[in-house]
């Protein structure tokens, strides 16, 4: 069974959204073919990678590492390339 | 009551605008257009209108101007010409693909090169498919009277669409006629504050203009393009409603001296002033020819253009804009395609006049019902069109 698609009438006008931040939904993490992986040792917490991530994929965790969301990570590893310490690699995403 | 007074097409199109109480003016001036926000930006700066007139830094921000000022809830108005609408083109698609009713007039003109600032109507040919409601002004009567049906008809919540209002560049711009300046109340009655259909508003947000995948794409096209042939049904309505309030009539075609008329002159747009008058030299050497003039471009008036022609053996159909290496002119060919199915349809000859400004007169007229006849004389064939008074 194929699911029933809405028709043009049940679209709203102009296609807008009305719902805010629906982007949210879209489960962009899996595009990535690479997923970045942080090693403890050498991250100083300095909260770079979150800075510079284009899909805000990166979020402070409790003890104060910077944590990845990987449903939204795209793998694009700007944040590995710009670690100061090196702390993050890339590694083959697994699907 | 109105004022009935003579005054420049342009000015006088500006003192709708300034009727229709427009409160966002976006525009970069270009010829035969420049009066028409020359005299708004006047009106603004003196305080007579209050309105945003925001100068540009060309045609293209003119309309995305006029589209944002439309999104937030404004009432939007844009004037231009020739290259500068063809500058616009690509926002003339978001416009009426976001179902902004933003409002504009065209004052006709050549597209270069060769440069020309005079009058024909390639550039709004050119623009035929941008899903804009479209309409062509005879007169500056008809110029004032449309631009003020454009915000009712844009801004209605069936419709939510933009409308251009097509004047001849120079030939009606530029000319002072006699005509009526409706009062403020009166114009006030005919056109509620505008209720915006889309909006921005931060208290209910909205995304707008957002990614349509090929999943969805189709039926939002759909739906815009359901909204535009709907669309004739609402204009005929605030027509009529103008009609009673102001007492002029408008109909998609306009016809003239088409009473048992076997052959009838096809044109849009001031032309049909001297085709007129050709008409009525031709009826007094008892002739039967008549005039039919498309007020409404978009959405196309099938059934009126129809009825209009029903009847009559053939229609000689004047462009001033010729599409290049095609069947000449865009106006004949739709109506050689609204006629290609019907069991009786009239012999159509196609005629080009009037490009990059050339005088198109009467005489012209004579040799078009002239040479018309003659090629349904030989069985209705020849070539899909002629060029009137190009010199060999």
């Amino acid at each position: 069974m194929t699911e029933k698609k809405p028709g043009w009438k049940e679209y709203p006008l102009a296609a807008v959204i009305s719902k805010p931040g629906s982007c949210t939904y879209h489960n962009t993490g899996d595009w990535k073919t690479m997923r970045p992986v942080r090693d403890d040792s050498k991250c100083d917490k300095c909260g770079f990678c979150w800075i510079i991530c284009p899909d805000a994929a990166l979020f402070m965790g409790e003890d104060g590492y910077y944590e990845v969301d990987l449903y939204h990570c795209k793998g694009c590893g700007i944040c590995a390339h710009e670690c100061k310490k090196s702390a993050i690699r890339m590694i083959p995403e697994e699907h | 009551m109105g004022i009935r007074t003579g005054m420049e097409v342009s000015i006088a199109i500006s003192e709708a605008v300034k009727l229709s109480r427009a409160e966002v003016i976006a525009a970069y001036p270009i010829t035969p257009q420049t009066h028409i926000v020359e005299e708004l930006a006047r009106m603004v700066a003196d305080g007579e209108l209050d309105a945003k007139f925001i100068m540009v830094e060309s045609e293209h921000s003119a309309m995305s101007a006029c589209i944002g000022a439309a999104a937030a809830g404004a009432r939007s108005f844009t004037a231009t010409a020739a290259q500068g609408l063809a500058l616009m083109h690509e926002m003339l698609y978001i416009a009426s693909g976001l179902r902004l009713p933003v409002v504009m007039a065209v004052a006709n003109r050549a597209m270069s090169a060769p440069l020309s600032i005079w009058g024909d109507h390639s550039d709004i040919m050119a623009e035929r498919d941008s899903g804009w409601i479209q309409l062509f002004a005879e007169t500056g009567q008809d110029a004032f009277d449309l631009t003020i049906q454009a915000f009712r008809i844009a801004e209605d919540e069936r419709v939510s669409l933009p409308v251009v209002v097509n004047i001849d560049g120079f030939t009606l711009s530029h000319v002072i006629e006699p005509l009526e300046i409706e009062s403020q109340e009166d114009v006030d009655r005919f056109l509620p504050p505008f209720k915006p259909v889309i909006q921005l508003d931060p208290d209910k947000p909205i995304s707008i203009g957002p990614v349509g995948f090929p999943e969805i794409y189709t039926e939002i096209k759909k739906q815009q393009n359901v909204a535009l042939v709907e669309s004739y049904k609402v204009i005929r309505e605030i027509w009529n409603e103008f009609r009673d309030m102001f007492g002029r009539e408008y109909h998609p075609v306009e016809s003239y001296r088409t009473e048992d008329a076997e052959i009838l002159i096809h044109i849009a747009g001031s032309t049909a002033g001297t085709a007129r008058i050709a008409v009525d030299m031709l009826r007094e050497k008892g002739e039967k020819v008549g005039l039919i003039r498309t007020r409404l471009w978009r959405p196309y008036p099938f059934e009126d253009m129809k009825k209009a022609v029903a009847g009559v053996k053939a229609v000689a159909a004047v462009d001033r804009c010729l599409s290049f290496g095609g069947q000449g002119g865009p106006m004949c060919s739709e109506l050689k395609s609204a006629m290609y199915n019907l069991e009786e349809k009239p012999f159509i000859a196609g005629f080009i006049a009037g490009l990059g400004g050339r005088d198109i007169t009467i005489e012209d007229f004579f040799t078009i019902v002239k040479e018309t006849k003659k090629m349904l004389e030989e069985g209705g064939g020849g070539e899909e069109y002629r060029m009137i008074g190009v010199r060999e």
